[in-house]
């Protein structure tokens, strides 16, 4: 088999292991939606806090379908001995990588344009009015935290402890960059932080996207500052990469 | 004649001022069975890792299939099987599904089914592994190892921890790949699986070869072979390498006295002794 073959293989293999996992499902897949639904509710109707969380919520998504899911599967794989055997057959580490990556992008991408429907079909949020932001925007993200998932997994030393090393970072980012509420309601310290960290900028692309229509060209410093994320988290997984 | 599937030569590993692995040389030709016998820390599962491509040398040469294993080439990979002291399952996939994925990987593989069968798993072949007993873990293993169906196959102590049925269905697997060619690297710490399987043994110590051959020839210079005899109601045992010209004066000098050698037996030591002796080298 060809490693794109290969790599398509190992996608389908993924698929089949997430939607069996019932844990890794709901906590990548259906912990943001519930979230959703709840802050919701106590929003009522108010629209204005709808635009905001709509987005914020494709945003959160985007992380934890991502920097949760490698952080974690990672540390398994690792510490299971999936990933040493693994590099004993021929599968090419491109390969499964695309097929493992391939996967999280799959389920960043779905959960963004459910949350999107959402928004629309039960809030009433207007459909995105850039959806070329909306997949670049996307895309940054998924790189983005992936890389930066795939390196926080090489300092989780067991399984364990993952949870410990990921919810200590996942919630306190997601309070400081204004998922639920506009991050300019924040102490100025805490807004300070969200400027730097990535997901805040993630959410004012997506809101651009979906609630304003400001494009890409429009949010170049937020992108840039996700990117040079994406740069770092992709130098560190590659960098301090284990087997085992 | 075809070159070894496994040469050796001075090889070394170290981890910081630790020598792992202190100039091991030796050859496995193909269609062998090669085991490295000998207790835990010795070196053994680090020889195998890095012929296996997981680990670098320090120093010396490997060539495995003709190739250099830290190149980590996939040609060799799709020629090598493995099956590692400890590593894990996908827990939610079934024996099929782990089998028929691993085999996606490999030119020309077996029948998964076929392969499941083969190390006696075919009644849980819808298990999810998770759910699987600890031998048949070490079953799946072989059959992850076997589906490829490769030239060489690492077997790194293939049956610890077994039921002694899971050992024999092991047991039973090594000799059908040696049956079909096949050239196997085994590492064990049991004597009577080195015996049983090894068409020759070397036994590692300190990260040194400190004895190689056939099982029924290692015999190290010291231990020879044992004269004994019961004499005045005890044993008296003499040990030498020359047991005729030893018999010749111990029943000459008996029947001058007019004497009888009582229960008078010669005997090589078995591999077992050789291998005690040889472990207890250092405290003796």
């Amino acid at each position: 088999m060809s490693p794109a073959a290969l790599a398509w293989q190992q996608f389908r293999l993924e698929r089949k292991l997430f939607w069996r996992s019932p844990s890794a499902a709901f906590f990548s897949f259906a912990l943001p939606l519930v979230l959703l639904l709840l802050v919701a509710s106590v929003y009522g109707g108010d629209a204005e806090r709808l635009e905001i969380l709509i987005p914020g919520i494709a945003g959160l998504s985007v992380m934890a379908t991502t920097f949760n899911a490698m952080a974690f599967n990672l540390t398994f794989l690792r510490e299971q001995g999936i990933l040493k055997r693994l590099k004993g057959t021929p599968m090419p580490t491109t390969s499964y990588l695309a097929g493992f990556l391939g996967s999280a992008v799959a389920n960043a991408f779905v959960q963004v344009l459910v949350v999107v429907a959402i928004g629309h079909l039960i809030y009433d949020v207007s459909w995105p009015r850039d959806w070329i932001a909306l997949v670049v925007f996307t895309g940054a993200g998924v790189v983005a935290f992936g890389s930066l998932g795939i390196a926080l997994s090489h300092v989780i030393p067991n399984f364990d402890s993952a949870a410990a090393y990921v919810n200590a970072i996942f919630l306190p980012v997601m309070f400081v960059s204004g998922v639920f509420y506009s991050s300019e309601s924040l102490p100025p310290a805490l807004e300070a932080a969200a400027e730097v960290l990535p997901l805040k900028h993630l959410v004012d692309g997506l809101g651009g996207a979906i609630v304003t229509g400001a494009g890409v060209q429009d949010n170049l410093g937020g992108l840039a500052v996700v990117a040079l994320w994406a740069g770092a988290g992709a130098v560190l997984a590659v960098r301090g990469f284990r087997w085992e | 004649m075809a070159s070894p599937a496994i040469e050796v030569s001075d090889l070394r590993k170290s981890y910081g001022p630790v020598e792992a692995v202190r100039g091991v040389s030796f050859s496995v030709q193909r269609g062998e069975v090669f085991g490295l016998l000998g207790p835990n820390g010795a070196g053994k599962t680090t020889t195998v890792e890095i012929l296996e491509g997981y680990r670098r040398r320090s120093s010396g040469e490997a060539r495995v299939l003709g190739s250099d294993p830290a190149a980590g080439e996939r040609q060799l990979k799709q020629r090598v099987g493995i099956v590692l002291q400890a590593a894990g399952f996908y827990p939610r996939l079934t024996v099929h599904e782990a089998v028929s994925h691993v085999a996606k990987a490999y030119p020309d593989p077996r029948d998964p089914s076929e392969t499941i069968s083969m190390v006696g798993l075919a009644d849980s072949a819808d298990t999810r592994s998770n759910r699987l007993s600890g031998g048949q873990q070490r079953r799946l293993d072989l059959a992850l190892a076997l589906v490829g169906d490769p030239e060489l196959v690492f077997l790194d102590e293939p049956t610890t921890g077994f039921d002694p049925a899971a050992r024999r269905v092991a047991w039973d697997v090594v000799r059908t790949l040696r049956e079909l060619g096949k050239t196997v690297l085994l590492t064990t710490h049991y004597l009577d699986e080195a015996q049983a399987l090894a068409d020759r043994v070397a036994i590692v110590k300190n990260g040194e070869i400190v004895a190689e051959g056939p099982p029924e020839s290692l015999t190290p210079a010291s231990a020879g072979y044992r004269v004994s005899y019961e004499a005045q109601g005890r044993r008296v045992e003499h040990q030498t390498d020359d047991p005729t010209d030893l018999l010749h004066r111990l029943t000459g000098d008996a029947l001058a006295r007019g004497e009888r050698l009582q229960s008078l037996e010669v005997a090589r030591p078995t591999l077992e002794e050789v291998y005690l002796e040889l472990m207890d080298e250092d405290e003796r």
